[in-house]
């Protein structure tokens, strides 16, 4: 039997399903944690719609698009280092595993800057937050979401570069092969992971309303 | 070991159709659909979205290609979820359809 199989299991196969089946399990507890966000969401914005629409016109829709983008192209580099590790190229899959956190990086850096920009408009709920026009409080509770949810996003996305990291050094000493690369699948599930709840978080934030100006 | 290898030029067809899924939903959302609260508006958006999800679930994820226990458990998570969504609307929703009982004291 193969070195990289654990003694419980029968072959390779089943211990990939395995890995693969837990992997789910997780991504399940993470889709009902950021389900009550979302449901918290859609209620509040169902109750004060033009706040909500108010306050998203006020997002910046470019750096909004131009980081969906940069995040699907992060995806597309991921599934491309888990095929490079099934056809046991060592080279490609360090190449995408780079271009993967490049990608990421890139993502949080507009995320800060954005960040940035609603710290000097005093867009950051709490003491110092202000906003013209008769909403305010509601205006307050949609930024309120905004950073919550777009918080925990970026949470996820740092911990799965941190992921990336330790996986493109493993990867760098050849550890993964068409027989094991257990760790690349299950990361890349997290990676797309993230990717789905920004692929939902997009139009929901960035993309109410838009069309009365 | 029969590993399932998807061609490159999948993944890259796969990229390509959710940037242009993207350029939609934005484009989308310049013009007014019409519906109450912008119903129409967020029934697009939320469509899109949706199919971008299932792509990425699909292809980048693999699941296409997953024995049956993995479809029942990404099924059942997604389903929990319509759940949790759509049980809390329609009690958000439905406030105020019937006409309540004035209140004591009035």
């Amino acid at each position: 039997m193969a070195e990289h199989v654990a003694h419980h299991f029968e072959d390779a196969e089943q211990q990939r399903e395995a890995a693969t089946l837990g992997m789910w399990a997780f991504l399940i507890t993470e889709i009902m944690f950021f389900g009550g966000l979302f449901a918290g969401y859609t209620v509040y914005r169902s109750t004060y719609f033009d706040a909500f629409a108010e306050g998203s016109r006020h997002l910046d829709l470019v750096l909004g698009t131009v980081n969906t983008a940069i995040l699907i192209g992060s995806s597309l580099t991921m599934a491309l280092a888990v095929q490079a590790a099934q056809r046991s190229r060592r080279g490609p899959q360090v190449v995408f595993l780079l271009l993967t956190i490049l990608l990421g990086l890139a993502f949080l850096g507009i995320k800060a800057v954005e960040y940035g920009h609603k710290f000097e408009q005093h867009l950051v709920p709490g003491r110092f937050f202000s906003w013209p026009g008769p909403h305010a409080s509601n205006v307050q509770l949609f930024f309120s979401f905004y950073f919550a949810m777009t918080g925990m996003h970026a949470l996820h996305m740092i911990i799965g570069i941190g992921l990336l990291i330790w996986l493109t050094i493993q990867a760098r000493r050849g550890r993964f092969t068409g027989s094991y690369y257990n760790p690349m699948e299950v990361s890349g599930l997290y990676w797309h992971f993230v990717d789905i709840v920004w692929i939902f978080l997009f139009p929901l934030l960035y993309l109410i309303d838009r069309h009365v100006h | 070991m029969d590993t399932h290898i998807l061609p490159t030029r999948l993944y890259v067809g796969i990229f390509l159709i959710l940037l242009t899924l993207t350029a939609a939903t934005v484009t989308a959302s310049f013009f007014d659909l019409g519906g109450r609260l912008n119903s129409a508006n967020v029934l697009v958006a939320m469509s899109i979205a949706c199919g971008k999800a299932l792509l990425v679930v699909l292809f980048f994820m693999h699941v296409r290609y997953s024995p049956r226990l993995i479809w029942v458990f990404v099924g059942a998570g997604f389903f929990w979820l319509a759940i949790l969504i759509a049980l809390t609307m329609s009690d958000y929703l439905s406030r105020g359809w019937l006409p309540l009982p004035t209140p004591w004291g009035t």
